[in-house]
């Protein structure tokens, strides 16, 4: 069975192993992680025919470089626009390619989004834990965090005719700048007037982002005496809002629990897009009433097609 | 709803498109916290359709489903439907032991709870190795078990700042709760000691030592018989 290696050039921070994650474990402090981006990341899966199980590579702002030291294999690039270049050849994200022994492949930051996913037409060799190669960037559990030296091993490696391609980058892959969500499961803490800050203002994207959550800059949302609320297990996409009224949106590795109040829970139709934002872009929120939401995510599935 | 409300009478609020969370009492509460691990296990024992996973907390419990299935409305009326039933068998949680050793290099923060205590550092050990621990909940990272049941004499609010880079493995303390760390990461609670004992054990058929509920009993070890954790790693 043909096999292609790699080493890696440089990565950067965030740059890491995951498939599509490992639900199921919140009650052991474990967020599902996988993919910031889901809709890309499923998206590069498929342009090669892979099950949607597949691990891949998830990369940051920072960037990869790969260099193909044996054999060959096509791959795929999906997610934001980045900038791809191999063998001279200079192309953006929404492309399969191929990648032969000697070549190298260079993923860096582009014109948008931020998050962009490398898959592989083959198997990905990489650790699990607890069944899934996800990583969770905080403790490196899972398929890990990429560094620069390290060795990448894709098995039944295959070549696809033709070795290139574009792929379409859907709508939905776009980054997404209104947020719907539902108000709790903690809004009790925020006066009506706050609620209603929360509502109806401009949030700024800030630079202190990671694969636990994004802080925004905006109006303050001071909450009232809630900082000895017991705690209370998250959910991604909870919009938590610490005692000093800053927001911030929990994400892949969130914590599963805590005391901060959550003022309200960003849908997760919204997250993918939310999470291409870049610092400085302006975000704001939809408070839509609970059944609304679940509404919400029945369109949203006929749009991507029945869940693997 | 006000402190000392029935547990049998919760709230119930939707949580996004994909979760309700059932909340028993609005403060720290052990009534409230017992009728949270019963709703989990009646859910666990029937759960209903679409239901995806449940989380429990200290007075609350979030119950995740897929809204492709179901909605919060029948999830609601499926939990009120359990809350009702009569109550199940007595809940057993099973017993689990963690050794500890309280040597100087394990427990750079004995001198200083004995200090603010007014303790000496034996009867600090004394005290932590009475405690009756429970298994409150998981949170803050994998494997983070948060055990109740400090006993009162050492209890204190966190440290100022937290300490950076404290190795997994560590037995920690703030006010009534303890834990034993998983990961190398910053703490501001005081530390007390250092475990072998792994919360995440690495066996695939059982990777969590503990459920929520269970009890918890610690055992001191000496430094000889401390196998040291993996610095700057996690545990695997």
């Amino acid at each position: 069975m043909s096999e292609a290696t790699f080493r890696v050039l440089h990565a950067g921070p965030h740059v890491s192993v995951q498939d599509a994650g490992r639900p199921g474990m919140l009650r052991f402090g474990v967020p599902a992680s996988g993919p910031m981006d889901r809709k890309s990341f499923a998206v590069a899966q498929a342009a090669l025919g892979n099950p949607a199980t597949a691990s891949g590579i998830e990369v940051s702002l920072g960037g990869l470089g790969l260099h193909c030291e044996s054999g060959s294999v096509s791959v795929a690039v999906a997610g934001a626009g980045f900038i791809v270049e191999t063998g001279g050849q200079r192309g953006g994200s929404w492309a399969t390619l191929t990648l032969r022994q000697g070549d190298t492949l260079t993923l860096r930051r582009g014109p948008w989004g931020s998050w962009t996913y490398l898959a592989f037409s083959g198997a990905l060799l990489a650790g699990e834990w607890l069944g899934s190669c996800a990583t969770h960037g905080a403790s490196g559990l899972g398929g890990g965090n990429l560094h620069a030296g390290q060795r990448l091993t894709v098995t039944a490696a295959r070549v696809l005719d033709p070795p290139a391609g574009p792929i379409v980058c859907p709508v939905r892959a776009r980054p997404r700048h209104l947020l719907r969500c539902v108000a709790g499961p903690q809004e009790r803490f925020f006066d009506q007037d706050t609620r209603a800050v929360f509502a109806s203002s401009r949030f700024e994207v800030t630079d202190a982002l990671d694969r636990m959550g994004l802080r925004l800059r905006g109006p303050s949302l001071v909450p009232r005496g809630a900082l000895s609320i017991p705690s209370e297990p998250i959910l991604r996409g909870s919009v938590q809002v610490s005692g000093d009224g800053v927001a911030t949106v929990l994400l892949a590795d969130h914590q599963t629990t805590g005391g901060y109040p959550k003022i309200a829970t960003v849908l997760a139709d919204d997250l993918d897009g939310f999470v291409q934002c870049r610092p400085r872009d302006a975000v704001a929120f939809r408070v839509i009433p609970a059944d609304e939401a679940v509404a919400v995510a029945r369109l949203a599935a006929l749009c991507t097609g029945p869940k693997s | 709803m006000t402190p000392g409300s029935p547990p049998d009478a919760p709230l119930f609020r939707p949580v996004a498109e994909r979760a309700v969370m059932v909340e028993f009492a609005a403060v720290q509460d052990s009534a409230a916290h017992r009728a949270v691990l019963r709703l989990d296990h009646a859910l666990a024992a029937r759960p209903c359709a679409g239901f995806c996973e449940a989380v429990p907390a200290m007075v609350s419990l979030l119950v995740v489903f897929d809204p492709l299935v179901t909605d919060h409305r029948q999830v609601e009326a499926h939990l009120r439907g359990l809350l009702s039933a009569s109550a199940g068998p007595r809940l057993r949680h099973a017993l689990r032991e963690v050794q500890v050793c309280y040597d100087a290099d394990c427990a750079p923060d004995l001198a200083a709870v004995a200090d603010r205590t007014g303790l000496s550092r034996d009867a600090v050990i004394a005290a932590h190795l009475a405690g009756r621990y429970e298994v409150a909940m998981y949170g803050f990272a994998p494997g983070y078990a948060y055990l109740s049941g400090v006993p009162g004499p050492l209890w204190l609010d966190r440290k100022q700042s937290p300490l950076r880079d404290v190795p997994a493995g560590s037995v920690i303390i703030a006010a009534a709760q303890c834990l034993i760390t998983t990961l190398t990461m910053p703490t501001g609670w005081w530390i007390i000691g250092r475990s072998p004992t792994r919360v995440l054990t690495g066996d695939a058929g059982r990777p969590f030592l503990f459920d929520v509920g269970d009890r918890v009993r610690f055992r001191r070890i000496s430094r000889a018989t401390l196998e040291p954790v993996a610095p700057g790693g996690p545990e695997r």
